[in-house]
């Protein structure tokens, strides 16, 4: 769908992206991750054709980026607004029309998507006097209003109380459904977890880390379980084949503890362990994004 | 191009449905009409008497009596009563006023009493009844021959001042010509003005409001940035095709009860016919949208460079500068001296030209080169501050928070895309 090549941006004082690439797949959501400054909002603007890169290309379904994938593209940007002072109607068909929509489709298409989001007695007031959740969930509908391939949105839950942030999620996945290939970045490593199929990872200007999240957990997986059991706490001797790295007392005589293996495997713990107690889970830990996120940055600050 | 369209669409439809265009377009005729009539019934009452006067002479010198010729509504009655007594008579009687000459009148001023303030004409024309009896009086005394002197002194010139062109002479009264160059002049700079600050005014809410950034992602800047400006120039142009509309009506209306017959207004309204106003209007029509291009562009690039309208004051100073020192050279030297060198150069340089030129058209005579290469200056200056505006604009209005220098504009200026 979208293939981000060698990109480089240079800006008076510093370098905002250097040497990205990355490739977003068709129909997936595709999160793009980094702390502030790292380049994110520069390589979003460079797909959305607001500023050009100085090197590199960016191709969409196989074409070079240019104006007529304007249209195909809805952007969602991180810092919101509208005109103030327009009636959220008229500017949201205003909106769509410069995506290219006839004032016909766009008027029947924001009918139906006032209807489904509860807005309908929306659509004669000025954006301010909408709460700054109502002016969110216009803007949402302004970006994907012309049914667009790409969406592009940028820090999408913020500004959202969580019942209007789970009504967005929804959508997003009901238009990822019905096809478009969703990009998005975002601090919230949970949501990145709950629904992207496929991350990059900017820090400093750089990639520096890709891929489809399932395999990065895997990856970043260090031989740690956690086992709960059932009975007298144990004491370990130092000849058991795994390393205790905590101990945690749980209600009804249960105890949760995190080891860590060196040589044995997970069938070693178990024959170990059988004998003493009784147990009731053993559960491989798979590193959270949030670790990952965590650990990957320090490393490179 | 369709998108530039539906950008001035915007900009227009939303400014001319404000309820402040539509009483503007009624408020400023309304003035005009106003501020006319004042002005006639101001001159229409200082000039002419519309009711009987009656003034009661007290002649202590007794050098008056009966050389008082009454005149248009003014009838002078001799009257040997005290000055209190007479005085008594005026608290209830607005028509009738006292005058008192002294015995020694030449050194003692004369005193005039009244229940109002009594009008130029009925003292004026006291005055020079009496001065012409004082004179007649001394010349008398002197044994000068009165009949003689005044048949001497009885020679009537005036100056006719002609303009010889190539079709013949024609009147150059310039009075009016003055009048229609310097209300075209403070026009023109307070239309370049307003809609030009309309335009940053509009940038600068888009930038504020962040819009900007989804509007960019559809449209190019400088697609924006055209349709923001057209479209802030219609709003000009029907402000103003409303208000010469509405004002011809209303001085027809105003003029119609000013000029009755022999009111002063009805001269200075024929001489105003004079003008050609066609082609006035035409050069104001040429000048204003260049004139307008050429500085809301720049207004637009100030715009863009800044986070609120308070930080604008640094880049506005030098941008109405030149604006700035034409109109006050054009009101106060320019339009006494309309063919001088400086208001030739002036009215070439493309930054000065639209108020310059607008106080030279008036007075006829701009020769046409002159006039050819002001227009041509014109376009090339606002093509040339559009190319650099929107080189300016592209980059400032993604900018947030950092404050902008002349320095830092010029940067801009340089950017790749």
């Amino acid at each position: 769908m979208l293939s981000i090549r060698n990109i480089v941006k240079q800006y008076a004082g510093h370098r905002a992206l250097d040497d990205v690439s990355l490739e977003v797949e068709s129909g997936k959501i595709f999160g793009l991750l980094g702390p502030n400054g790292a380049g994110k909002t520069s390589l979003i603007r460079i797909i959305n054709q607001i500023t050009a890169p100085d090197s590199g290309e960016v191709y969409f379904n196989g074409h070079k980026l240019n104006q007529s994938h304007i249209e195909r593209i809805g952007y969602l940007p991180e810092e919101r607004g509208l005109y103030k002072k327009m009636e959220i109607g008229e500017q949201m068909i205003y909106l769509a029309r410069l995506k290219g929509l006839t004032r016909d489709e766009a008027t029947t298409r924001l009918k139906h998507w006032f209807k489904k989001l509860d807005m309908e007695t929306w659509w004669k007031k000025k954006i301010e006097e909408l709460s700054k959740g109502m002016q969110q969930k216009a803007q949402f509908v302004a970006t994907v209003l012309h049914e667009p391939d790409l969406i592009i949105l940028d820090e999408p839950f913020s500004g959202f109380d969580p019942v209007n942030a789970e009504l967005i999620k929804d959508e997003i996945l009901e238009l990822n459904r019905n096809g478009a290939t969703i990009l998005f970045s975002t601090h919230r490593m949970e949501s990145v977890e709950e629904l992207c199929d496929s991350i990059a990872l900017i820090h400093k200007s750089r990639k520096i880390l890709d891929g489809r999240v399932k395999h990065i957990r895997n990856s970043y997986k260090n031989e740690t379980y956690l086992v709960e059991y059932t009975g007298e706490q144990l004491t370990f001797d130092g000849s058991q084949p795994f390393e205790v790295l905590s101990e945690v007392a749980g209600e009804d005589n249960s105890n949760t503890i995190k080891i860590k293996l060196s040589d044995a495997s997970a069938n070693d713990v178990l024959q170990y362990l059988l004998p003493k107690t009784r147990i009731n889970m053993l559960q491989e830990v798979i590193p959270s994004m949030n670790e990952i996120f965590i650990e990957k940055v320090n490393l490179i600050a | 191009m369709n998108k530039v369209l539906l950008i001035i669409q915007r900009e227009y439809i939303t400014r001319v449905r404000k309820k402040s265009f539509i009483v503007m377009i009624f408020v400023v005729p309304l003035l005009i009409l106003g501020m006319s009539a004042l002005i006639a019934f101001i001159a229409k009452d200082s000039m002419e008497i519309s009711k009987p006067q009656i003034v009661k002479v007290i002649d202590e010198s007794h050098l008056f009596e009966g050389k008082l010729k009454n005149a248009k509504n003014i009838q002078f009655i001799p009257t040997n009563e005290p000055v209190e007594k007479a005085k008594e008579g005026l608290k209830d009687n607005e028509d009738l006023s006292v005058l008192l000459i002294s015995k020694d009148y030449a050194h003692k001023p004369v005193q005039f009493f009244s229940k109002k303030k009594p009008s130029f004409t009925l003292t004026g024309e006291v005055e020079n009844q009496m001065n012409e009896i004082a004179s007649t009086n001394t010349m008398l005394a002197n044994h000068i021959d009165t009949a003689l002197l005044n048949k001497a002194k009885k020679s009537k010139v005036s100056v006719n001042a002609m303009e010889v062109t190539e079709t013949g002479t024609k009147d150059a009264n310039v009075g009016p010509s003055m009048m229609v160059g310097i209300a075209c002049a403070i026009f023109i700079y307070l239309a370049l003005f307003i809609y030009g600050a309309q335009v940053m005014r509009g940038v600068i809410e888009e930038k504020t409001s962040r819009i900007i950034e989804v509007i960019i992602s559809s449209v190019k800047p400088f697609q924006l940035m055209l349709g923001k400006i057209i479209g802030v120039g219609l709003v000009g142009l029907t402000q103003f095709t409303a208000w010469i509309v509405l004002s011809i009506i209303s001085t027809k209306i105003a003029g119609h009860a000013a000029s009755g017959p022999g009111s002063p207004m009805g001269g200075v309204l024929e001489t105003l016919q004079t003008i050609p106003f066609g082609f006035i209007l035409g050069c104001f029509l040429f000048y204003f949208i260049t004139g307008y291009l050429l500085y809301s562009a720049l207004f637009a690039a100030v715009g863009s460079a800044v986070d609120s309208e308070t930080e604008t004051q640094q880049f506005m100073f030098p941008i109405t500068l030149p604006l700035l020192f034409t109109y006050i050279l054009s009101v106060s030297v320019l339009f006494r001296a309309p063919d001088s060198p400086l208001a030739v150069w002036l009215s070439i340089i493309p930054f000065t030209a639209p108020v310059a030129m607008m106080v030279r058209v008036p007075f006829g005579g701009v020769p046409d080169w002159q006039l050819g290469l002001s227009m041509f200056m014109m376009i090339i200056g606002f093509l040339f501050t559009t190319y650099v505006a929107a080189r300016i604009y592209r980059v400032g209005v993604l900018m947030y928070g950092k404050k902008a220098s002349f320095k830092e504009l010029a940067k801009w200026f340089f950017y790749k895309e």
